[in-house]
Order: structure tokens, then C-alpha cells, then sequence
């Protein structure tokens, strides 16, 4: 009896080594699998990889800063002899060397969201043009105040440690409404006088809120927010609310959320910049086929040391010169 | 007192007039004098929340003058307490749980649980508001005694019982969630009830939400049953002497059960202040507050080693971090310092309980 189990299992593990060997297989990892951001991530990939004729396996880190699971997970990856890998790092530094081995292995590793430190860790890296995304919606703003020298900005950022998707949405935008930046990695560093304050938020509706209520306070003729995402955005509107402000100030955000659409929808966010994690996984696996069949690794964006995976401003208010969705169309492309 | 005798006078029993001349106390304790630093250190000994208030009013003060009238206003006073509610409610919780010598850290995880199954129900399923709002007391009061089980029955310790149930807990949020926040509007048209606590009363500048009154009310009301009920007294003998309360006649289990049950209904209660506070439900909201919920409660002077301080120092410990937050931010103080000054915060306020636990009786 022994024997015979011991017999199919060992003829399993030489039935599934041919498999791979025939077959491409790819991993993804994200940083969680709870996020809608990723699990749209997911979708794409998945949906890719059946189209493709690729055999993918997902693996997920149990919190956003899980190094270890995404470690095991990278290892796994080399060790089932996969092609490459699409990784989402939960640390851009700490995770650097073991997809150094990965590649090493001969793999193709390609970041996606997040890139590494330094970027060229990882073969390529497809992720959001964050500077971009935050440049449209304060061109946008400035084109949409009346008088954007009288401004009053509120910036409600994520959170102190001045990580990179925090810094580069915050200076671009601006950077687009036409606000002298100093350094372009550094938040609130700027001097002009429109600026009222930052805050942190936590990137949630409780952080938004409380970031709101503290730089009303320090000013209450704010008439322009910027917030880190649409959660932030959410709050900060409940906090204009809460004091019958909401008509004074002009809300922008960053995401692309299926609520933050909604969102704009209502009315409470003015303009958005949407990002497309859906387009970044597909995308991967198209890398890898193409890295399987030709041995070809993708290329950056012009000007760019990543591949940018685009973003679309959305709202319901357009102005001339600067291109952007509905929410009604946002509606059909949104995340989670 | 010596009176002494002529020799000419001295019969055999005389030696015994030299106990008159003796020391006539059985037994006494050195005289000693307080210094002004003792007399403090007994005075604080004796009224826990003395500190706590003092550094609130201090630091009122202290503010009002750096900050000026942007600080110490109506508005923003009142704001500071709306700022501090949900912590404060939590912070409730955490006294009772700390006062038996244990910690929870779980209280917030059992929060927005609470928050994200009654707007589920009430927003996404249908179910009438009120009866979405009793499914979350009841089911964190079943949090909480899943907690006291753990505890008492398979006779975890509260740290590692609350630090596997926090994560659960947790867990169960962003599942149920979908890790999606429930919009404003959505629950403004569907149950608009969930929202109550955020509704404002305006006198004057001030702006005082039904969530400040009910934090308020919430201490008040678990100070007089911690201090005027039998049962408060075994909470406090519970936590200051678990043996000793056993060999008193107290049912230990049975009123750690009953504290840990109480603090998860506590945090059923502050599931709803939460989601009139934010305005929105947020599966991701709150992440830090059971620690934000310790920090209150130490400050506020309530000893981590049971049975000692009064619930209402967490009251004005949260309210200190809430000042101390306002005030920095006010006088234009970097986030990160804000942070940095509520670490020495906690620091000073443990090195003073110990220092008062030490004082002779």
C-alpha cells in the first residue's frame, strides 16, 4: 500500500516536472490579496495568462510590509522553474536581493506599482507615472479656480516617512498648478504663501478627516485639497461638511477607485487621477511570453526610467486642453 | 522625669523607680518628617488622576499662550474633543481591561469590525438601522468574551490572547469589507442612524458632537459602577491581588469575564460613535488605535499593574494626546516631532507611576 502511494506520487512530481517543462509558467506576488488594487491586479494577470496559455501562480504577502512571506514566495518561484516573475515589492530594499538571485536564476523580474531601490533591481518596472498623475489634476485645479493666485491649498499627504508614491503626487501636482517645488523628493519644503499646510492621512477616511479638520483650523479659507488617494478625499469632504464648507473648496485626489469614481460622480471629488493596476499585470505577462518565446526584455517609457502603464484624469467639470474621462466612462475601468 | 533618690534612702526595690525614667511606648516608628517632594509624592498616591489633570490644564495653558487664540478657542477646544472621542471610547474599554492587571489589543480591531458588519447589514442588506446596531453591540460583546475565555478558562495571558484575536479579528474585517470603505451618501440614504454620533450642537463657536457627549457620558457611567458598585470593587481587587480577591470570596473568573465582555460592548458602542466621527465606514481606519487606546489610559495614570487609577485619567490622557496633537500642529510643529513628543509623553507619565508607587505608606 505504501509503496503504491509512494509510486503515484512520485509518477505526480514527474508528470507536473514535464508540465513545466513544456509549459511557460509565471508568478505574481502582491503585497496583500485583501487590497482591491490588487486583486484587480490579480484579474488581469490571471486573465492574461489563460489567454496566453500561461501557467501562473499568485502568492500574497498577509499584510502591506510582509517581507518574509514575499521572500518564501520569490524562492518558491525559482525553485518551480517559472520564467518570471511580476512582484509587487512590500519593500522596495529589503526584497532587492532575493530577486537579484531570482534573476541570477535567469528569470525575468518585472516590478509592478512599486519599483525597486535602485529601480534597475528588478528587469523593468511597470507602474503609474505618479509625478503625472499628480501634475494633471493640478493643472486641472489651476485651470478650474477663478483666480488660482488666491488659492488656499491644503495638502493632506499619507503619512511622515516621505515614501515615493507620497512625495511624487504631492509635488506634482504642484508642480502643475504652478507652484515653485525646491526638491521634487521632499513634501513641504515649498514656501509659497498659497500653501496653508500638510498633513498626514493614512491614506483613510478617519485620517482624511482629522488632516482636514487640523489645517482648517490653521486657515479656514482653504479652497483647494489635494489628497494622497479617494479614502483621504472622502474624509476631507465629511470635515468641510461638518463646518458647512463643503461648497469653498475644491477637492483632488489620486487612484482611480471604483467609490472614489463615484465619488467624483456626486460631486464630492472635483477631478482624479486614475491608474490602471489591471493594465500593469496584463502588461507583465506579455513581458514574459515575449521573454519566454524571444528571450526580448521589455523596454522603459521614453524619458522615464519605468514603463509607464498610463493614467486618465477623471471628472465631470472638463476643461480645454487637458484630456480627461467621465465618471460615467471611469465607471466601466475602475478598480475594486 | 528622673527624680533621683538619696543613697541614705535606698531600699532593694528601688532599682525599680529606673522604669519610670524608661521609655514607656511599645512600639513606635521613627518620626519622620515629609519633605515637600514626600507630601507631593503622597498626595499623587492618593489621587491618581491628579497628575493627568494638571498636565491637561498645563498644557492648555502652555498652548494657549504659543499657539494663541487659533489654539484656545471654543471651536477648537471643542474640536480637540471631537478629535479624541473614538479614542477615548476605546480608551474606556482599555481601563477595564487594564485595571485587572491585563492589556487588550484588540479593542480597535473589534471596533471596526463592529462598524463594517453593521453597516453591512444596514447599508448593503436591508436591515432596519437599529436592530444592524444591536447585532454589533451583542457581537462585540461576544468579542470581548471570546477574549475573557481565552483568558480566564484556557487561562491565556491577555497579551497573547488579544494579540492573536486583534489579528483575527482583523481579518475578518477586511474580508467581510472586501477591504472597500462603505461611502458617506450611501449610508446617508440607506441608514442614516449609523450617523447619529456625528450630528453637532452648536453653542456660540463651539461645536460639541453627540460623539463628545458620549464619550463623556460613557466614562462617567464606568466610574460610578467601578466606584459605587460591588462589582467595580472586585474589578479593583481583581486586579490589584488576584489570590487574595480568590481568598476573599471573590469569584475571579466570573468578574474577568464580566470586565473583558463590558469592554467588548464598550467597543460595540464606539463601532457607532466611529462611523458618525469619519462620516464614512472604513475597513482601514484605526489601524493604531488599541495602541492609541494604551496610551491614553497611561497617561491618564492608570497603573499597567492593575488596581490602580481611576477610569477617568484615560479620559484626560486622551485628551492630553488631543491637546498635545492641536498644539504642536498649531504652532507649526513637523508631524514627526508630534509623534516624537507623545513617545516622551508615555515615557514620563510610567516613570511617575512608578515613582508614586513607591511612596511609604
Amino acid at each position: 500500500m505504501k509503496t503504491l502511494f509512494a509510486g503515484s506520487a512520485l509518477a505526480l512530481v514527474l508528470c507536473a516536472g514535464t508540465a513545466y517543462a513544456e509549459d511557460t509558467s509565471a508568478c505574481l506576488i502582491t503585497k496583500t490579496d485583501t487590497n482591491p488594487f490588487f486583486v484587480k491586479m490579480k484579474e488581469g494577470a490571471s486573465a492574461k495568462a489563460d489567454e496566453l496559455g500561461i501557467e501562473l501562480n499568485t502568492y500574497a504577502g498577509k499584510i502591506d510590509g510582509d517581507v518574509e512571506t514575499q521572500v518564501a514566495a520569490v524562492e518558491s518561484c525559482i525553485a518551480a522553474g517559472a520564467k518570471g516573475i511580476l512582484i509587487t515589492p512590500s519593500d522596495s530594499r529589503a526584497l532587492a536581493p532575493v530577486v537579484g538571485k531570482a534573476r541570477e536564476a535567469g528569470l525575468l523580474v518585472i516590478a509592478l506599482d512599486t519599483p525597486f531601490e535602485p529601480i534597475d533591481a528588478a528587469d523593468a518596472t511597470f507602474a503609474t507615472d505618479n509625478f503625472l498623475a499628480g501634475e494633471l489634476i493640478g493643472k486641472w485645479a489651476a485651470a478650474k479656480m477663478e483666480d488660482p493666485s488666491k488659492a488656499k491649498i491644503a495638502l493632506l499627504d499619507l503619512n511622515p516617512s516621505q515614501v515615493s508614491v507620497d512625495y511624487l503626487r504631492d509635488n506634482g501636482f504642484l508642480n502643475g498648478f504652478g507652484i515653485d517645488i525646491k526638491d521634487p523628493t521632499k513634501m513641504g519644503d515649498e514656501d509659497d504663501p498659497r500653501i496653508v499646510g500638510n498633513d498626514v492621512t493614512n491614506g483613510n477616511e478617519e485620517g482624511g478627516r482629522t488632516a482636514m479638520e487640523n489645517l482648517l483650523q490653521k486657515d479656514p479659507e482653504v479652497n483647494l485639497v489635494y489628497t494622497i488617494n479617494e479614502p483621504a478625499a472622502a474624509g476631507a469632504y465629511e470635515a468641510l461638511k461638518a463646518v458647512g464648507l463643503e461648497g469653498q473648496a475644491l477637492i483632488v485626489s489620486v487612484d482611480g477607485g471604483c467609490p472614489g469614481v463615484r465619488n467624483v460622480e456626486a460631486g464630492v471629488i472635483g477631478a482624479t487621477s486614475m491608474q490602471f493596476p489591471l493594465k500593469m499585470a496584463s502588461m507583465g505577462i506579455e513581458a514574459i511570453k515575449a521573454f519566454a518565446d524571444s528571450g526580448e526584455k521589455p523596454q522603459a517609457s521614453e524619458g522615464l526610467e519605468f514603463t509607464n502603464t498610463g493614467v486618465e484624469l477623471v471628472t465631470d467639470q472638463p476643461v480645454d486642453g487637458i484630456p480627461s474621462i467621465t465618471s460615467q466612462e471611469a465607471l466601466e475601468k475602475c478598480w475594486g | 522625669m528622673s527624680e533621683t533618690i538619696p543613697p541614705t534612702r535606698r531600699s532593694a526595690q528601688d532599682f525599680e523607680t529606673a522604669v519610670d525614667s524608661a521609655d514607656r511606648r511599645v512600639a513606635a516608628f521613627d518620626p519622620h518628617r515629609r519633605g515637600p517632594v514626600e507630601k507631593l509624592q503622597h498626595v499623587l498616591h492618593s489621587n491618581p488622576t491628579l497628575v493627568p489633570v494638571i498636565v491637561l490644564l498645563g498644557a492648555v495653558a502652555v498652548f494657549g499662550v504659543v499657539s494663541g487664540s487659533k489654539f484656545f478657542s471654543a471651536f477648537n477646544l471643542t474640536l480637540i474633543m471631537q478629535q479624541v472621542s473614538i479614542i477615548g471610547i476605546l480608551a474606556a474599554a482599555q481601563s477595564l481591561i487594564v485595571l485587572t492587571a491585563g492589556i487588550d489589543l484588540s479593542v480597535a480591531a473589534i471596533m471596526v469590525l463592529m462598524s463594517v458588519i453593521a453597516g453591512n447589514l444596514a447599508v448593503y442588506s436591508g436591515v432596519p438601522a437599529f436592530l444592524a446596531l444591536i447585532i454589533a453591540f451583542v457581537g462585540g460583546t461576544a468579542a470581548g468574551m471570546f477574549n475573557g475565555f481565552l483568558v480566564t478558562r484556557v487561562k491565556l495571558p491577555p497579551f497573547i490572547t488579544t494579540l492573536g484575536t486583534w489579528s483575527i479579528f482583523y481579518a475578518l474585517n477586511l474580508w467581510l469589507s472586501g477591504a472597500q470603505s462603505i461611502r458617506s451618501q450611501d449610508i446617508d440614504s440607506a441608514a442614516p442612524l449609523l450617523k447619529v454620533f456625528g450630528e453637532t450642537i452648536a453653542i456660540g463657536p463651539a461645536r460639541i458632537t453627540y460623539g463628545s457627549i458620549l464619550m463623556v457620558l460613557v466614562f462617567l457611567v464606568l466610574w460610578y459602577m467601578l466606584n459605587r458598585t460591588a462589582w467595580g470593587r472586585h474589578v479593583y481587587a481583581v486586579g490589584d491581588d488576584a489570590e487574595a480577591a480568590e481568598l476573599a470570596g471573590i469569584r475571579t473568573g466570573r468578574t474577568l469575564m464580566s470586565v473583558y465582555a463590558l469592554a467588548g460592548f464598550v467597543c460595540g458602542i464606539a463601532a457607532w460613535a466611529s462611523i458618525g466621527r469619519v462620516g464614512s465606514i472604513s475597513p482601514q481606519a484605526f489601524y493604531e488605535g488599541n495602541l492609541q487606546s494604551i496610551t491614553a489610559v497611561v497617561i491618564g495614570g492608570i497603573s499597567l499593574f492593575g488596581g490602580r487609577g481611576s477610569i477617568l485619567g484615560a479620559l484626560f490622557g486622551a485628551l492630553i494626546v488631543g491637546v498635545f496633537q492641536s498644539g504642536l500642529r498649531l504652532a507649526g510643529v513637523d508631524v514627526l516631532w508630534q509623534v516624537f513628543a507623545i513617545g516622551w509623553l508615555i515615557i514620563i507619565a510610567v516613570a511617575i507611576d512608578q515613582w508614586i508607587r513607591k511612596v511609604s505608606a
